[in-house]
């Protein structure tokens, strides 16, 4: 399908020795994109983008370019720049390898970025966990400042650029774009009301894009090799590569680099991925980006790992995360820890997400201890449905996305493996016993 | 012995003694300036974040009077400072033990034993999970971004991953 030959681009120097240095970036050619770009107009380089089809990795998939046009040009306000750098999503974990192991490769979108919007700080946010990240990022930073890469003149042109590293402290939350510019500006990481979208009203009131790490990264590609290659490399509305994160049940868990079209079964059994199944095991259930994203049976796993492909099938490619459940695990057990998670990390603004998540954990325990009755899985489900209904994705009753988030999982589970439910309340006991957690939840 | 009668006008008990030594002072004021240079001048309070965690690596922990300190240098209440504290888990509004222990039990994790570990750990510590002594803090915490390299911990922030009860043995035995 893609018209350009598939090959890594932004995990392609991880590993190597000293990847994360300014020297052996530049080696690999670093930084010869944001030469390019200072040679162009800004809006010439937002065409470019919206051209590339480069659509936001941190989870919604919405087109960079488009949001970036989203931000006036007459404002009198300073704009910013915000990377979200958060990476809280259970399930996830690709941007902290950028971060570790390729942050000029960041930096320069950042500073590609911050050029075309007419940006002059920009704040790289990563959740507060993040102490090894943060100190690769940083000595990064300090490397770009040393090369007059930031700082009063970017490459000896005349734009002014400053970035600084901000560390979280511990709430998924913070990784919601307006909640992370609550953080920004100090305060508990409290979700906006949108509209205004931050494009328009965002840090301090003033006009802010935020991306993801694994976004900018992509960044400096499209000005290297071109917006046709680029484009090419994915399929017809997802421009690019990108990076999935395999955990779970899996032989062999990883961050791996993958075209558009790799499907998840591709995923779960390639010898170049994840190599397949425990001995003797199936897949029983699949989470396909993220623990926010609606699960899927093993019979749903064709499909391929893109944004839109993921939508036909009611479920989301979010933010990469694959988590494999082999069909020795309990779904119920599985749904129970998801839900404590979001119970958890509610911000508490919105009745429906406060009181409707630890409801929901209450029931799945009840059940999942064998103390559930028939009438509580059309409570389980009313209650998902109060939060947000399902299908489709995007119905939620609340101030962000994470009531939808919370809601997805309890509904698809039911939707999927109900009969495991009742097989639960019927048996007054979970069936898996004390082996709730498949062929590798035992530890040795 | 008493200092404040029942009935009697409140008297603030002295302060055993001052928050910073004069070095620390002077790193903890340094290291403010260099904060509030990062935002514009009248949004002082958004180095909130930043300025707790100063205290807390400082300290070991979020002292009142030095929330109360961290509010006046950005031009903030107290309420505000402690607002923010206690929002975040990685604050500690009381004095935790030498190594704060959290353990990832989210779903990647629990698939890869992260229960089994923390039942384990919480025999070796002598604690529950949720309880501290002098020693040890142990927490169940949500996912770390160490999916692929489960079951992993963080002790104090420093981040350990791909564990085996072995390895587990390993790192607890060595600390100092
Ligand atoms: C509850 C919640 C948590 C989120 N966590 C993250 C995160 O950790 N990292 C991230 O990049 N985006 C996260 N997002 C998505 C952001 O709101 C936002 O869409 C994204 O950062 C935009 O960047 P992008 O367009 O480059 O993807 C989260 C969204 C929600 C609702
Ligand atoms: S949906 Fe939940 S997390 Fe989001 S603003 Fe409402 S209460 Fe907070
Ligand atoms: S689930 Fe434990 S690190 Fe992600």
């Amino acid at each position: 399908m893609a018209a350009t030959a598939f090959e890594p681009i932004i995990s392609s120097a991880w590993g190597k020795p000293n990847s994360w240095t300014m020297e052996e970036y530049r080696r690999r050619g670093g930084y010869k994109a944001l030469e390019k770009a200072l040679e162009m107009q800004p809006p010439q380089i937002i065409d470019l983008v919206k051209k590339s089809n480069l659509r936001g990795r941190g989870g919604a998939g919405f087109p960079t370019g488009l949001k970036w046009s989203f931000v006036p040009k007459d404002s009198p306000k300073p704009k910013y720049l915000a990377v979200n750098g958060d990476e809280s999503e259970p399930g996830t974990f690709k941007d902290r390898y950028i971060l570790e192991d390729d942050p000029h490769m960041m930096l320069e979108g950042i500073a590609i970025a911050a050029y075309a919007l007419g940006v002059h700080t920009c704040y790289v946010y990563l959740r507060g966990e993040f102490k090894f990240p943060a100190e690769r990022a940083n000595a990064a930073i300090k490397e770009a400042y040393a090369a007059g890469i930031f700082g009063k003149k970017v490459m000896g042109k005349d734009f002014a650029l400053d970035c600084y590293l901000v560390r979280g402290a511990g709430a998924y939350i913070c990784g919601e774009e307006t909640a992370l510019l609550e953080s920004l500006e100090g305060k508990k990481g409290w979700p906006r009301l949108k509209p205004p979208f931050p494009a328009v009203v965002g840090l301090f009131g003033c006009p802010t894009v935020v991306n993801n790490v694994e976004t900018l990264a992509n960044v400096p590609h499209i000005i290297n090799r071109g917006v046709e290659w680029y484009a090419g490399l994915g399929t017809d509305k997802s421009g690019g590569t990108r990076l999935v994160c395999l955990s779970g049940t899996v032989n062999r868990p990883g961050v791996y680099e993958v075209s558009m079209d790799t499907t998840l079964s591709q995923l779960i059994f390639d010898d170049k991925y994840g190599r397949g199944m425990p001995a003797g095991r199936k897949v029983k259930a699949v989470i396909p980006g993220g623990s926010s994203a609606p699960v899927l049976g093993a019979d749903e796993l064709d499909v391929a790992m893109e944004f839109e492909a993921m939508k036909v099938k009611q479920t989301m490619a979010g933010s990469g995360g694959v988590i494999v459940m082999d069909d020795s695990t309990c779904m119920v057990r599985s749904l129970w820890r998801v839900a404590r998670f979001y119970a958890e990390e509610s911000c508490g603004q919105c009745t429906p997400c406060r009181e409707g998540t630890p409801w929901q954990t209450r029931l799945l325990r009840k059940i999942e201890e064998g103390r559930g009755e028939p009438e509580d899985l059309e409570l389980l489900s009313k209650v998902a449905s109060s939060i947000a209904p399902y299908p489709p994705i995007g119905l939620g009753n609340t101030i962000c996305a994470l009531g939808d988030a919370a809601a997805l999982p309890t509904h698809s589970f039911l939707m999927r493996f109900r009969d495991e439910f009742e097989a639960h309340i019927r048996e007054k006991r979970c069936p898996f016993g004390d082996k709730p957690w498949g062929a590798y939840g035992d530890w040795s | 012995m008493l200092t404040t009668r029942p009935f009697g006008p409140y008297v603030a008990p002295a302060m055993a003694e001052p928050l910073f030594t004069p070095e620390e002072q002077k790193k903890f004021d340094a290291d403010i300036a260099d904060l509030l240079s990062r935002y514009p001048e009248d949004r002082k309070s958004a180095a909130m974040l930043p300025a707790l965690r100063l205290l807390q690596e400082m300290k070991g922990w979020l002292p009142p009077e030095g929330m109360k300190l961290v509010a006046s240098r950005l031009g903030a209440t107290p309420e505000r400072a402690y607002e923010v504290a206690s929002f975040y888990v990685m604050y500690h509004l009381k004095k935790p033990g030498k190594y704060v222990v959290d353990v990832c039990t989210n779903l990647s994790c629990s698939l890869w034993g992260a229960e089994k570990m923390l039942a384990y750990l919480e025999q070796k510590l002598g604690l529950k999970a949720g309880e501290a002594n002098e020693r040890f803090t142990l927490r169940e915490t949500e996912c770390l971004a160490s999916c692929g390299t489960a079951p992993c911990l963080q002790i104090n922030e420093d981040h350990h991953e791909s564990l085996t009860r072995a390895k587990v043995d390993e790192i607890f035995d060595k600390l100092p």
